[in-house]
């Protein structure tokens, strides 16, 4: 999981303390997946018992200091080192709409893509934003790894635009074949991308 | 204030059963200092709306304002003058004269306005330098990166008083980094007070906009709020 792997890396680069591992955390992701307290202690809590960290020592208030073991060294290496599985990730829940959207009768699917585009739009507008602010030579290690996780979204963002496209031709395209409860018209360029499938049809 | 208006505008192509609806009654503003982005599957009239904006073409029906004035109630002269004075063009290809410096390139439409030429000079001068690339001005085209000669044909888009840029996918033939950089130029343009009109299929390069418009079928279907105006601050309201 990332908050565990993402403390272990923190941690590799020498001890430090909770709330220093969640405010280096939060600076490298540019505060995308903020951190409570709460989940760095549960967390760090978890490390330890898996023999990962060690606590060394405390301030006067009490407050631990945290220290990667040589186990916990070759779990950040293997982590490095491992490809992330698609299949690790959560179920997306746009597919999952609009496959629901094609088999439910009175759904008007080329609505429903619309309105999500122009609401990824939205929200590609705003990580834009947040580049064109950002200085585009980054000054120190943080900047880069924030500008890193900020394309990271806006690829995403992209990728699902271009995704709602093609579901949107995909759908006009295959109307004809097997109608549904959709209403939307077919574009002009979808019916002339249509055409050749229909010669061939006819031969 | 609105610097270009679309108001009702139509445009068919052909007649009889080859009669096509480019564009069916499309209504849109873009302010002064606005960058919108039209996107929309191939087809669904975004050329046409710019080749309209532009004054390179006439509708059907409706009116095309620029600048205060509507391009309708101008004969071809007016049109072209206006054009001129007004508006600029970004296109994939950048057009840029091989021959021809830089500086040239840039001074050229102002030379072409009637303007003396150690004024062309001086507005190309300082063209250059607003897009950031004054060093370039004695280079040939072939002297320059994709992406700098995208910087000159900006320069060249906004040289004079031309206010309205018109950008048909104008980062088309550049890699994605160079892309973003002409976008950044765009943006701050505009931010400047410059308005742009521009066509795209990428929506990473869209999202530099303030207002995204999506065209299907020849007809605005949705888009996005600016960001500023008092329809976005009430909708940002919690």
């Amino acid at each position: 999981m990332s908050i565990r792997h993402g403390l272990l890396a923190l941690l590799s680069q020498g001890p430090r303390y909770g709330y220093q591992l969640r405010a280096e955390f939060e600076s490298s992701t540019g505060s995308t997946w903020p951190l409570n307290i709460g989940q760095v202690y549960s967390t760090l809590s978890r490390l330890e018992r898996d023999d990962l960290i060690t606590r060394v020592g405390a301030d006067e208030e009490g407050r631990f200091v945290y220290r990667i073991t040589p186990d916990g060294e070759q779990d950040v290496r293997r982590w490095f080192a491992t490809p992330i599985i698609r299949s690790d990730r959560p179920r997306d829940e746009l597919a999952i709409k609009l496959a629901m959207a094609v088999t439910t009768p009175g759904v008007d699917v080329a609505q429903v893509v619309q309105t999500q585009r122009t609401a990824t739009l939205r929200s590609l507008q705003d990580l834009t934003r947040l580049k064109a602010d950002a200085p585009s030579v980054p000054t120190e290690q943080g900047d880069r790894a924030w500008r890193l996780v900020l394309e990271s979204m806006i690829f995403r963002a992209e990728a699902e635009v271009r995704w709602l496209d093609h579901c949107e031709s995909y759908m006009a395209r295959t109307e004809h074949a097997a109608p549904s409860a959709s209403a939307a018209a077919p574009t002009e360029a979808d019916r002339a991308a249509a055409r050749p499938v229909e010669g061939e049809a006819r031969r | 204030m609105s610097l270009l208006t679309l108001r009702d505008v139509s445009r068919d192509h052909g007649a009889g059963p080859g009669l096509v609806h480019a564009l069916r009654g499309v209504t849109l503003h873009v302010a002064a200092g606005e960058f919108v982005a039209v996107m929309g599957p191939s087809g669904s009239g975004k050329s046409t709306m710019l080749t309209l904006a532009g004054g390179l073409d006439t509708p059907t029906s409706g009116q095309v304002i620029v600048a205060g004035t509507d391009l309708g109630a101008l004969g071809r002269a007016g049109r072209s003058a206006l054009r001129r004075r007004f508006v600029g063009y970004l296109f994939q290809d950048l057009n840029l004269i091989p021959s021809l410096t830089a500086t040239e390139n840039v001074m050229l439409p102002r030379e072409l306005d009637g303007v003396r030429a150690r004024r062309a000079r001086r507005e190309a001068r300082d063209a250059l330098a607003e897009v950031g690339v004054e060093d370039l001005a004695d280079r040939f085209p072939d002297e320059m990166s994709g992406g700098q000669q995208q910087r000159v044909a900006i320069a060249r888009a906004l040289v004079g008083d031309r206010r309205l840029v018109l950008a048909d996918e104008p980062t088309g033939a550049l890699d994605s980094h160079t892309g973003e950089d002409v976008m950044r130029v765009l943006r701050a343009r505009c931010d400047a007070g410059a308005s742009c009109l521009m066509v795209t299929h990428e929506s990473r390069h869209a999202a530099w906009a303030d207002r995204v418009v999506f065209l299907r079928d020849g007809r605005i279907v949705d888009g996005t709020l600016g960001r500023s105006g008092p329809e976005a601050l009430l909708q940002e309201a919690p």
